[in-house]
């Protein structure tokens, strides 16, 4: 009888202890969630007055701040875009030729992982200004293009660990040449690592402030916007557009994991 | 009958590590022709310069007359078997084995076909749309094989394609590879270390050693009349006796060994000469009393029974083990006897002995 009393105990404690985990993780998120429909029109929109769904309307009437969200996500389509290429040709490449050095070159790849992201941003501005390349939207995506290409040789590379490279020469010895055999061999079987790159170096790139701060000149993306209007207490129309994005990227990972584990499944040996 | 693939002085190097040494080989078309020796001999990378994975440091090789030294693999009329399958992960079975077809261009109506053709040659009717994780060991296998045969080229390699299956399924996979190699009448060569397969499936091996090809001939030759000590011992069991002609008369040859005399009989040996005699435990008899010509003289150690035959182990007085195979059923002599090991002259086989030729001159060298 103990025993068993113990073992509800124990289930008991295991399931307050994920509850708490989960409030932990969520409740910030929520908050955000809830205050984006709070009908309070006075400084610093905390106090709770009522709801109302007004803020999403008038969003679309706060320019500057859609124009910010739009630069976010050109920013980030096109820097994901650019660092995926860079990052899956990178990872084969290291992956398949053996060099001198190779070692290093390897060690060297986490280096923009672990230096705090402050040191990066006044290294890429000094660059930017070095070689006199006006500040804006080009400097914003090269710079995350930089921090992002990392991530996806990582993630590719993950990929690459469990490849056997003798199907390239099947397909070789098949009659496919070497560029038919990247597209019908390589791709689709690291396809899965190549996603799950991509789709770490576009949320990297959404919601970086720090090294965006740094290379941005006169262009504002969409964090830059936020931290702007923090002094002032964060807008309710900020939270507004925050929920629709966390909304968006719920959708994203719902999709893409269904369609990853479907990869996944086939492609299990 | 014509060669269809020949090796001419091939050389390969892996930086300073010469792994093919001057390798001369002819293929006959319509063989089945296999590559057999211990792993790092060469082989495989003898194979892969064959399907054009790797590319030789000298020498040439002609398939079909044409030297394909400078072709990429999929401008040579060869196909492989992989030793892992190298099945696509990501095709269906029948997308995986219409692949060399799709890459060809060929069109869809013939391609359907044909793979209904060779999948029914292969016993996997059926399994069309399943991908490769969803199979066995065998059936990828067979997939691997119909993968490569659909485009019908003339020559098929195979790299220890039965490597991964078990004893039972590796067995019945030998013996289907056999017939679908009468069947379908292309040249296949075949690397394996195992040799019990190679003398089963073979119509001729090739021994490779250390990068040298140590001897080529039929299951038979390689067996019955092995010309290297390494031929000799890597192919099936054998006793191997090493020691100085001491009379030798109209090819019968008497060798001085540690322990005694024994005798065999060949052709170009020379008096005194070093060499070394192997003799099959199938071909060795014992007598109770000494054996005009032999001396030699072991004590029964134990006996091993294996099914079909007994083994017997022996030992000599210097502490060698010999090792001799008796019908089951027979009356043997107990453990601990002394007896007279002997056999048949033409049962020896003697061979030369470059790796003692030191040991020859040592002896030859009077004693200070």
């Amino acid at each position: 009888m103990k025993r068993k009393k113990r073992e509800r105990n124990r289930k008991r404690l295991s399931a307050l202890f994920c509850a708490l985990v989960y409030l932990f993780l969520f409740l910030p998120i929520s908050v955000i969630v809830v205050n984006s429909m709070n009908a309070t029109t006075s400084k610093p929109y905390l106090s709770w007055k009522g709801f109302t769904l007004d803020w999403y309307v008038k969003l679309f009437d706060n320019s500057s701040l859609l124009q910010s969200f739009g630069n976010t996500m050109v920013i980030a389509i096109v820097s994901t875009l650019l660092a995926t290429v860079i990052g899956t040709l990178g990872a084969v490449g290291m992956y398949r030729y053996k060099f001198k050095g190779k070692a290093l070159l390897d060690g060297l790849l986490y280096i923009p992982v672990v230096i705090p992201e402050i040191v990066l941003g006044i290294s890429l501005l000094t660059i930017f200004a070095l070689v006199d390349i006006p500040r804006g939207m080009l400097t914003l995506i090269l710079a995350h293009v930089t921090f992002c290409v990392p991530y996806v040789i990582f993630n590719v590379r993950a990929r690459l660990a469990g490849y056997d490279s003798s199907i390239e020469e099947a397909s070789l010895d098949l009659g496919a040449n070497r560029i038919r055999t990247f597209f019908e061999i390589t791709l689709p079987v690291l396809a899965p690592g190549i996603a799950g790159g991509a789709l770490l170096a576009f949320t990297l790139s959404i919601d970086d402030v720090i090294i965006s701060y740094f290379v941005n000149g006169q262009t504002k993306t969409f964090p830059l916007k936020v931290m702007e209007s923090i002094k002032s207490g964060v807008a309710p129309d900020v939270n507004a557009l925050s929920t629709l994005i966390l909304l968006g990227t719920i959708v994203l990972v719902v999709l893409t994991q269904s369609d990853l584990l479907k990869i996944k499944k086939k492609v299990k040996r | 009958m014509s060669s269809i693939v020949q090796l001419e002085g091939v050389n390969k190097y892996f930086g300073k590590n010469h792994v093919v040494k001057d390798l001369n080989l002819s293929v006959e078309e319509g063989e089945f022709l296999t590559l057999l020796g211990s792993s790092g001999c060469g082989k495989t990378t003898t194979l892969r310069m064959i399907a054009g994975f790797e590319e030789p440091t000298s020498g040439s090789i002609l398939v079909e007359g044409q030297a394909v030294e400078e072709k990429e693999p999929f401008e040579r009329n060869v196909n492989t078997v992989f030793q892992s399958y190298a099945l696509f992960p990501h095709k269906t079975i029948y997308d995986n084995i219409a692949y060399g077809l799709k890459m060809k261009k060929v069109p869809r109506p013939e391609i359907a076909q044909r793979v209904k053709e060779i999948m029914a040659l292969v016993q996997l009717t059926g399994f069309e749309e399943r991908y490769p994780s969803q199979l066995s060991g065998g059936q990828k296998q067979r997939v691997a094989i119909a993968r490569a045969l659909i485009n019908r080229p003339r020559v098929l390699l195979l790299d220890e394609p039965l490597g991964a299956l078990d004893l039972k399924l590796r067995k019945q996979m030998q013996l289907e590879l056999k017939r679908l190699q009468r069947k379908l009448n292309i040249t296949f060569i075949y690397v394996t270390h195992d040799q019990e397969e190679a003398l089963t499936m073979s119509d001729r091996i090739a021994v490779m050693h250390d990068g040298i090809l140590d001897q080529l001939g039929t299951p038979e030759e390689i067996y019955e009349q092995p010309q290297t000590k390494f031929v000799a011992t890597f192919i099936g069991e054998t006793n191997i006796f090493e020691g100085n002609i001491k009379e030798l008369a109209m090819g019968r040859v008497a060798v001085r060994i540690e322990n005694g005399v024994i005798r065999g009989c060949g052709y170009g040996f020379s008096r005194n000469e070093y060499i070394t005699v192997s003799v099959r435990p199938e071909k060795m008899r014992f007598s109770p009393v000494p054996v005009k010509g032999f001396q030699l003289e072991a004590q029964v150690k134990d006996y091993v029974y294996v099914g079909s035959v007994v083994k017997c182990i022996a030992v000599l007085q210097n502490g060698m083990e010999i090792k001799m195979d008796r019908l089951a059923g027979e009356e043997l002599p107990e453990p601990g006897s002394i007896i007279h090991p002997w056999w048949e002259e033409k049962d020896a086989v003697l061979l030369h002995n470059p790796e003692n030729q030191v040991l020859e001159m040592i002896d030859s060298m009077p004693l200070v």
